[in-house]
């Protein structure tokens, strides 16, 4: 219990948020709009389960939202020139893998702080993106949208997906020797190596699959939309790092899990609903979601001052 | 005051200070005179680093009283030493790499509000004259980063001067120098003497010692053994002060006889490690000791056979065949494990369960197809729990929450795991308690029984004495000479200062 503590205790937030619109709010339940809310975060949750691995690493990537709007690009134009949809998840999760590997292999081959590294990527990728499209929006055939389903199946098939990749990364961060070595480079890279995991190797690997699972989380960002918009990823960042920092994995690398990065983001995505629900202005929202943010960090600080 | 102060400049009476359980310095007595070079002489561990750190103000001793310039200090802080005219000057100079001469000169000397205007002339003047004065041809605009150690040791130098200081205090400052660089270091350490300025030599080199200092003071295991005046003494009787202790009998004794040739190395160096033409035999079922100096590459050369700083000179034979070891992995795979020093930096995890910690050196073992089998991982940790005698809370406890002994069982359980034939172990026992030491002996003792080839480094001079089957001498990076088991301590000493033989 106490070594999952801070797990629970976002977890106990969370239902305590849905609780309070339970009683003041029942509205908030009506399946039809919160399925929507769920199929709007499906995507970031993809993205943060990505992000979690960083940071889990002691690494950060703030070049996601730029490799999610390139790829959603990328993504749509070949759909739009008639690829098949497998094939354009493939093409756009090889796509974010490369872009990836990039950011990897400046940090890990040589060894420079991860935060400059994707900061630079981050504003490349925006910009040439930009130069490149001039702002022009992708039309997508019909068939790509909701995978060519109806929208009620479309947004399932979204839900489950990014469930099944949540749970998939989860197990294999606890029961795979792999998730063991990034927690193990993350708390300590020196003691790993000497240990014989290699730090550099892991820290480039985690780089290529937050890369990949962005190209996949654009593709199912970019069916939910008859265009694809060149800056959906603008702030994808923040969201993400938001949402796993709050759900306790540390930004100080090697402690934390996805089930808790998971509720942080159903936290922070309960507010902007909620608020309306509860007749808040929307402008709160913003402001609600750093006091979360705060308050976790705090909690974080306040529990590792008196763990030493 | 042209007339020399007739009490000394510094005074250190009955210093006391512990670490933990740790008695660093028992009670020392020390003083200094105006324009005299006091040596300070010991054994790695001895309390030497202590008693500096005590007289600069970084630690306050737990009794004793210290006395500058005849008045007795009660809380004395680095800021409070700095104003009383104690300046140390370490082997590592602490400059700002990035800041000129006459900047780092500035930083030291200027003290005023921060948002004050800085007169950049009257600054390189000052840093000019001052450069000159400790005979340095340094130009004051030169980044520091840029210049080599001996200079930047004498622009710790002329900051000392500048600040007016009337103790100056070397910490090992030739460790890192030619044979030229050092004369030059001398004259300028005479000049301060010459002008009434006292000094406090700290070096391991015996020749330094009687070419420089006016009197010696030895320690030994936080205690003085005894001042005296350096014309009166030879290289032998220091040595003898330094170790002169009984070996301790307790330790477990060899019961059966080696084996064969397991590790050999021929003329093996390694440039980037500093490492250079090491030739050696380990047999199986023997600790081989590695003892020498703080510095004098065993460290150094553990990571070479480790793969961490791969070998780039002679021939590394494994059973009789030529290996060559890359990596860290290599090395295990090749049956080489490798316990290192700083067990809580680089050994035991300190947030991970015991359980992981000891698993980690083969998950491709243990886990085949990557799957964790936590089972598994139980089992073998609670053998090696067992085994070892760690106490712990389980094997869920994260390895933060054990003691130093135990936590060096875990660090040492993770090595035994890989099932190796080579076990590299540095330092053992450092800051292990008495019991836990003697445990660990024991362990390593059984596990030389069982065949592994050990080899052992530590600074702890009995432990190598009683531990080894046979003793290796290690100097500036090199095997200089391998002794005995159960040599003489003076003899052992003796080999790794590089004096008499």
């Amino acid at each position: 219990m106490k070594k999952y503590f801070r797990e629970l205790s976002v977890t106990a937030a969370l239902l305590l948020v849905l609780l309070l619109l339970a009683v003041v709010a029942p509205a908030f339940f009506q399946p039809q709009p919160l399925l929507s809310l769920v199929t709007r975060e499906a995507p970031t949750l993809v993205v943060a389960c990505g992000m979690a691995l960083v940071i889990i690493c002691r690494q950060i990537d703030i070049s996601v939202g730029s490799v999610f709007s390139v790829c959603s690009v990328a993504a749509g134009l070949l759909a739009a020139h008639g690829w098949p949809l497998p094939l354009v998840i493939l093409a756009s999760a090889a796509l974010g893998a490369l872009l990836g590997s990039v950011n990897g292999g400046l940090v890990a081959g040589l060894r420079l702080p991860s935060i400059v590294v994707t900061l630079a990527t981050m504003v490349t990728l925006r910009q040439g993106l930009n130069l490149v499209r001039q702002g022009e929006f992708v039309n997508l055939p019909d068939r790509v949208q909701w995978f060519g389903l109806s929208q009620a199946a479309g947004q399932w098939t979204l839900v489950v997906l990014a469930l099944a990749v949540l749970v998939a990364l989860g197990l294999a961060m606890r029961h795979l020797a792999a998730g063991r070595q990034v927690y193990a480079v993350g708390t300590n890279a020196e003691a790993a190596r000497l240990a014989g995991i290699p730090p550099q190797r892991v820290t480039f690997l985690v780089f290529v699959f937050l890369g990949a699972l962005t190209g996949l989380a654009a593709v199912m960002n970019i069916v939910q939309s008859p265009q694809v918009q060149p800056l959906s990823g603008a702030g994808l960042e923040l969201k993400v790092i938001a949402a796993v920092v709050v759900g306790g994995v540390a930004i100080s690398g090697g402690r934390g899990n996805l089930w808790g990065a998971f509720a942080g983001l159903l936290l922070l995505a309960c507010v902007s609903p909620a608020l309306t629900h509860l007749h808040i202005e929307a402008y709160w929202e913003k402001a609600i979601q750093g006091a979360i943010i705060l308050l976790a960090v705090v909690a974080d600080g306040i529990r590792q001052r008196r763990g030493e | 005051m042209a007339v020399t102060p007739p009490q000394p400049l510094l005074t250190l009476r009955r210093v006391a200070k512990n670490f933990g359980g740790v008695r660093a310095l028992r009670g020392v007595d020390f003083d200094l005179h105006a324009g005299e070079v006091h040596a300070l002489l010991g054994e790695n561990g001895a309390g030497k680093s202590t008693l500096i750190k005590v007289a600069t103000g970084a630690h306050t001793p737990d009794s004793g009283e210290i006395i500058v310039g005849g008045r007795s200090l009660s809380g004395l802080t680095p800021a409070l030493a700095q104003q009383l005219g104690i300046a140390c000057i370490y082997q590592q100079p602490a400059l700002f790499p990035d800041l000129t001469v006459a900047e780092n000169i500035g930083l030291r000397l200027e003290h005023g509000r921060a948002l004050r205007r800085i007169d950049w002339p009257a600054r390189r003047t000052q840093a000019a004259t001052l450069l000159v004065r400790v005979g340095a041809t340094i130009a004051p605009d030169a980044e520091v980063g840029t210049l080599s150690m001996p200079e930047q040791q004498l622009v710790e130098i002329a900051c000392a001067v500048g600040a007016g200081a009337r103790i100056v205090i070397m910490d090992e400052p030739t460790a890192a120098l030619t044979q030229r660089e050092q004369e030059r270091l001398f004259t300028v350490v005479r000049e301060l003497r010459a002008a009434g300025t006292g000094v406090i030599y700290i070096s391991h080199r015996l020749e330094e010692i009687f070419a420089l200092a006016d009197r010696v003071t030895v320690l030994r295991d936080g205690e003085s053994v005894g001042t005296h005046p350096v014309a009166a003494m030879d290289q032998a009787a220091l040595i003898k002060l330094m170790v002169g202790r009984e070996v301790s009998q307790l330790y477990p004794p060899a019961e059966s006889p080696p084996g064969d040739v397991v590790l050999a190395l021929q003329n093996t160096g390694c440039a980037a490690g500093g490492v250079r033409d090491v030739s050696l035999e380990v047999r199986a079922g023997e600790v081989l000791g590695l003892a020498g100096l703080v510095g004098a590459g065993r460290t150094e050369l553990a990571r070479v056979l480790f793969g961490i700083t791969p070998a780039d000179a002679g021939e590394i034979r494994l059973n009789g065949q030529v290996v060559t070891i890359a990596s860290p992995p290599e090395a295990i795979a090749r049956g080489i494990a490798y316990v290192p020093e700083d067990r809580r930096r680089h050994g035991v995890i300190l947030e991970m369960p015991i359980a992981q910690n000891m698993t980690m050196a083969i998950h491709s073992r243990l886990f085949p197809g990557a799957w964790l089998r936590d089972g598994a991982e139980r089992t073998l940790a609670l053998d090696y729990v067992r085994d070892l005698a760690v106490k712990c809370a389980g094997c869920d406890a994260p390895g933060g929450s054990l003691s130093g002994g135990n936590q060096q069982k875990v660090s040492l359980a993770r090595w035994l795991a890989t099932k190796p034939r080579v076990l590299i172990l540095d330092e053992p026992t450092q800051g292990v308690d008495v019991g836990a030491k003697s445990e660990i002996h024991k362990i390593i003792r059984r596990l030389a029984k069982e065949g592994l080839a050990v080899i052992m480094i530590s600074s702890d001079l009995p432990e190598v004495l009683g531990m080894s089957d046979r003793i290796g001498v290690m100097r500036g990076g090199t095997l200089t000479a391998v002794l005995p088991g159960g040599s003489d301590a003076h003899v052992v000493m003796a080999t790794a200062l590089g004096g008499v033989t």
